[in-house]
């Protein structure tokens, strides 16, 4: 029994540690489109952010700086974007997709240089998990949440941030009115293009600095295409989480577990009904992919209005023709 | 004070024209970019002619990127008429290229004659039951399409890993995880140097045309595309429509990818695509879903791509340049649409404080 409550707790630890980008992310995703835009690029803001913080980490070999440079790469993406789908009025769908296919081709070319490359110590050593005397000895999640390294808090903390943010605060209520009925908002005195700029170049930035958790902290090396499609998961996560940040905390553990589920189950075989069942790991990976599906068949169903999303959710507003 | 207005009548070749102005000024806002990390623009896109048409095997390199671009595009243009965001092109074409190696595979002892369309058929098959499964979703359980599409991508791109390290393994490789080569009459014929795919492009290109514009079923999916209501008022049915225009849809990217299984790579593997399946969205969207534009797009977006690859080779230059410059590109071009669409008006400051009366 003591043996499987270890394992579990084990599996806890790693499930957080999968899901950290993603969660990053998901936030991201959430600033974004509370304020009425969808955006695609998430995936290419996470890969801008995972090669430009890796490239900062090598130049400077300082945590902070690395991290910094990653959101702002991230950051910079959400710019292109939102000059485009914001001030131009371009298709949104479109703009994020080609947001992804330019951050792809930029962290490609910067990560050309990077591969074999490794992070220096310093910056390992900041990221390396802080054990916390006592609560760490909780069983299960103990480990889980106590033995984690900083960017795993720093990610929590920033959940019920931007929680309390769009709740109770009167910056996070005019974001929200942007995102639900911008004419009013503007009718009400809001600068509607700015508060969009805002909240979509912040987002980026959170997408930025969940990518660098990967290329940091989590490998950490260099990989082509290091997110691996997470940047997707996470659009399918703002909708599974109902645009509720803490509610994306336990979306995104949850498929860090899935991946987990995938890694483990590659060595066990089982036995069903006499017969030997190996599982194939390309099988496996595509739990995560799979429960995206039936988890956006379940939101589909809900008609509750507080699931719902922003009503002005991928339509630019645009003053001139109100 | 500046006030923006929209244009009652943009016309087409102005807008055209606005277009291209956007692609010259990517190109030279790319040249910039080029020079200041140190390459010589000129030099970068000379490379980039040269490696795309100057010798025989380079143009073919190209047209073996137009072709399946044009094929792609045709079924997703069909798909984005409907405004069902069907982004699925990548899985669909791996399904599709699944479903013909299934019968080069298994039937390798037919002739030619009869083995390729039925390659043909099960691969056109197989792509629009992919896609068919987020159209049901849709039109049954209110699921969004981008993002089933979208994870049906990953889906399709793991079975088909999963088939090469698994029991499609060709055992005569030494265990190097391989599916087995096509026998030589599953392989698509050449005509003038370049596989027949070009010309069952063209004709694709020509049917798509008239059922678009010329037929009932081209006409539903547009009012549907228009308005849902609109076309139930009309007595459109309207999940029949749906399904069949996304079996087209994605039956035509199953297609491209039994080319690609079939001409170019003689074989099925997870690097089949190359994402092409995701070029061909924007390539779709840039030819504004008519099928004879998206002949030239695919054809310029191919420069590209093969330019791209030669650069690797010859500058030493990554070929994600070609992704980069596809991303400017398109930025430009989204951003013009901006000012085809409206135009900047100037009033003086007394006509705006009538205005406000």
């Amino acid at each position: 029994m003591n043996a499987f409550v270890e394992a579990l707790a084990l599996f806890m630890q790693t499930a957080v540690q999968m899901g950290t980008h993603i969660l990053l992310a998901t936030l991201g995703g959430i600033l974004c489109e509370k304020v009425g835009n969808i955006n695609l690029g998430i995936e290419g803001m996470m890969l801008l952010g995972a090669s430009v913080g890796f490239s900062a980490a090598l130049a400077t070999a300082n945590p902070a700086a690395a991290v910094l440079a990653a959101g702002l790469a991230g950051a910079a993406g959400a710019f292109l974007y939102a000059v485009v789908a914001v001030t131009l009025r371009g298709n949104q769908v479109v703009t994020g997709l080609v947001l992804t296919i330019f951050g792809t081709g930029v962290s490609g070319f910067i990560g050309n240089r990077l591969s074999g490359k490794a992070i220096p110590q310093e910056v390992l050593a900041a990221f390396a998990p802080v054990k916390i005397p006592v609560l760490r000895d909780i069983p299960v999640l103990g480990k889980m949440l106590f033995e984690q390294s900083l960017y795993v808090h720093a990610s929590l903390a920033l959940a019920v941030l931007i929680f309390v943010y769009f709740r109770h605060t009167y910056s996070g209520l005019n974001a929200r009115a942007v995102g639900e009925n911008p004419g009013a908002a503007d009718a009400s005195g809001i600068n509607v293009d700015l508060c969009k700029y805002v909240h979509i170049c912040l987002g980026g930035f959170l997408c930025g600095i969940g990518g660098a958790w990967l290329s940091l902290v989590f490998v950490p090396r260099w990989q082509e295409n290091i997110t691996a499609g997470a940047g997707w998961i996470a659009v399918a996560l703002i909708i599974f989480s109902t645009w509720n940040p803490v509610k994306a905390v336990f979306a995104a553990y949850t498929f860090g577990a899935l991946k987990g589920v995938g890694f483990k189950f590659q060595n066990i075989d089982a036995s069903l009904f006499g017969r030997k069942i190996t599982f194939a790991p390309q099988i496996l990976d595509m739990i995560p992919y799979v429960a995206t599906i039936i988890v956006l068949i379940f939101i589909a169903r809900r008609k509750k209005k507080e699931y719902q999303s922003p009503k002005g959710l991928g339509t630019p507003y645009f003053r001139e023709e109100r | 004070m500046i006030r923006i207005i929209t244009k009652t009548e943009p016309s087409p070749m102005r807008e055209n024209l606005m277009r291209i102005a956007a692609v010259a000024i990517a190109l030279a806002a790319s040249a910039v970019i080029m020079a200041l990390i140190g390459y010589n623009p000129f030099d970068v896109y000379a490379k980039m002619v040269q490696g795309s048409l100057a010798t025989a095997y380079r143009f073919r390199e190209t047209m073996n990127k137009t072709i399946p671009l044009v094929v792609l595009s045709l079924g997703i243009a069909v798909a984005f008429k409907m405004k069902f965001w069907n982004i699925g092109a990548e899985g669909q074409l791996y399904l599709g290229a699944f479903g013909a190696t299934f019968v080069a595979l298994n039937f390798g002892y037919l002739p030619a004659v009869l083995l390729l369309p039925l390659m043909f058929f099960a691969g056109f098959l197989c792509g629009g039951f992919w896609a068919f499964i987020p159209a049901v979703l849709k039109a049954r359980l209110g699921a969004s399409e981008t993002l089933v599409t979208l994870m049906l991508n990953y889906v399709a791109l793991k079975w088909i890993a999963y088939l090469q390290y698994g029991p499609w393994k060709d055992p005569a490789a030494n265990g190097f995880p391989k599916i087995a080569t096509f026998e030589k009459n599953a392989i698509l014929p050449s005509v003038f140097g370049v596989h027949i795919g070009w010309i069952v492009a063209l004709v694709l290109v020509v049917v798509m045309y008239i059922l678009l514009r010329k037929t009932k079923l081209g006409y539903e999916i547009a009012v549907l595309g228009e308005s849902e209501a609109t076309a139930r008022y009309a007595g459109i049915s309207v999940s029949r429509v749906t399904f069949i225009a996304i079996m087209i849809s994605g039956g035509l990217c199953g297609a491209a990818g039994m080319m690609q299984a079939s001409a170019i790579e003689h074989s099925l593997s997870e690097q089949l695509s190359g994402g092409l399946g995701n070029t061909a969205i924007i390539t779709t969207w840039l030819a504004r879903l008519s099928p004879p534009a998206i002949v030239v797009v695919s054809f310029l977006f191919s420069l590209l791509l093969q330019g791209g690859s030669f650069l690797q080779t010859s500058m030493k230059i990554p070929a994600t340049v070609a992704d980069i410059l596809q991303g400017i590109i398109i930025f430009f071009v989204l951003g013009s649409e901006f000012f085809i669409r409206y135009r900047f008006v100037w009033t003086s400051r007394k006509n705006k404080g009538e205005a406000a009366e």
